[in-house]
């Protein structure tokens, strides 16, 4: 089979509910906007953790269990959301200290591209699109765990390459690509695959791969 | 002295060309009555610090809607297409700065340091023109500290001394900005008697506020 065969209808399930496994049981994760806010739908149930969001909550929803006024209580898209029982509202101050500090266990965002060395681009396309870093590059450099959910490729285009090419958001900080066709940990010696898609042959991955592309010994199917 | 003044009073403070920090985040914890009444007042060129430009017609926005800034310090633009017009057609300045970033250089402002040591950006466009320090082995930005003319606070319940107290995430940057302008007027949803915030749950000490405006919260 190839590439073209997957069904793309349930891509960023495929994505949300494999990175849900990274995630252990009293981790405190910050979850960037997009697919990652898929994620804590597929976590076990014996698996609780406790969401960061930058705009100032420890506990946020992520689906509302108390009473929520749109006014006083979003996400940090701007969207309506709400805090749990138990959940913390901090000024941008803590909330930072939290994010930069190193308190974080792991954030889970978008990428435009990654590369060999675990560089991250996903801010600014230069001329096009420049909606600004956000929180985004001091959650890459903070937090203990940085974890790029993303389609591994954009419109046909290698997004997994040798050397990013759009403006950094920080150096060597990504640990671990999850796509729909497959699981890429960053290491020393670059990227290694080490799950697949059992719907693809590893060659379909290497082909939508610009980066050099290590094959696990133990390549496994990605569940 | 009496803190509480008009909301045009209040603006009477601002004039065309100053900076001026606006808590919030995407709208909710901007005191949009005072936006408003700077609309109101015609003001223009304005220096604006937040955490972002909000979103269409909704608080601090309208003051890029109406052309009123000239320049926005501000970490993200996204959701509100207008800026990305007048930047285009090279009538809107915007510099972007790391949101942790942006929140130390105003602590700074507000603290009276000299700027902070930062690893975010390092080995950005961030980093353009930036010393980098390096401390224990690890290299840093250094980040100078951001002050303002005017900051414009949103508080939920807020005594006759200025003490504040927010309500849910509305309070985001809020209590950060008040430390540092030079004028700090805080726009209350609730004005409350002394005491009616018991003095452990205050927020914001009213020794940073110098004027309150009743009326918040839309």
């Amino acid at each position: 089979m190839t590439a073209t065969t997957l069904d793309r209808s349930n891509l960023k399930e495929i994505v949300a509910r494999r990175v849900a496994r990274e995630l252990r049981d009293g981790d405190f994760v910050n979850l960037g906007i997009g697919l990652p806010t898929l994620v804590p739908q597929f976590l076990p149930t014996d698996v609780r953790v406790t969401l960061q969001a930058e705009v100032g909550m420890v506990g946020a929803g992520p689906c509302p269990e108390v009473d929520a006024d749109p006014r006083y209580v979003v996400d940090a898209g701007g969207k309506p959301a709400s805090i749990r029982i138990g959940g913390a509202f901090i000024d941008s101050v803590t909330s930072f200290t939290l994010i930069r500090g190193g308190h974080v266990d792991a954030t889970v965002l978008g990428a435009l591209q990654v590369d060999s060395e675990g560089n991250l681009a996903n801010w600014i396309i230069p001329g096009k699109m420049v909606p600004g870093m956000g929180g985004a590059m001091d959650l890459v450099v903070g937090a203990k765990r940085v974890i790029v959910a993303m389609e591994h490729t954009q419109r046909g285009e290698p997004k997994i390459l040798p050397r990013c090419t759009l403006p950094l958001t920080a150096l060597g900080c990504v640990n671990l690509i999850v796509t729909e066709m497959g699981v890429i940990e960053v290491q020393p010696y670059g990227l290694l695959l080490t799950e697949i898609n059992p719907d693809l042959e590893v060659a379909d991955v290497v082909a939508a791969t610009a980066a050099p592309l290590r094959i696990s010994s133990s390549l496994t199917v990605m569940l | 002295m009496s803190k509480l003044i008009s909301v045009e009073d209040a603006v009477a403070n601002i004039s065309d060309g100053m900076s001026i920090m606006a808590g919030g985040f995407m709208g909710c914890g901007n005191a949009h009555n005072l936006v408003q009444a700077i609309i109101d007042a015609g003001l223009k060129d304005l220096t604006m610090i937040s955490n972002d430009a909000s979103m269409p017609g909704y608080g601090i926005a309208k003051l890029v809607e109406q052309r009123r800034v000239r320049k926005l310090i501000t970490s993200h633009v996204g959701l509100n297409p207008q800026v990305a017009v007048q930047m285009n057609a090279g009538e809107l300045e915007v510099e972007l700065v790391p949101q942790g970033t942006l929140v130390e250089r105003i602590r700074s402002g507000g603290a009276g340091l000299g700027g902070v040591l930062t690893p975010t950006g390092i080995g950005t466009l961030v980093a353009d023109g930036k010393p980098v320090i390096t401390v224990d082995g690890r290299e840093y930005l250094l980040e100078k500290p951001l002050r303002a003319d005017v900051a414009l606070i949103s508080g939920y319940r807020v005594d006759k001394n200025g003490n504040i107290w927010y309500r849910g995430d509305a309070r985001n940057f809020n209590p950060v900005m008040a430390t540092a302008a030079d004028v700090v007027i805080v726009e209350a949803d609730h004005l409350v008697e002394l005491g009616d915030i018991p003095a452990e749950d205050v927020v914001t000490p009213g020794v940073f506020v110098d004027y309150i405006v009743t009326g918040g919260s839309l």
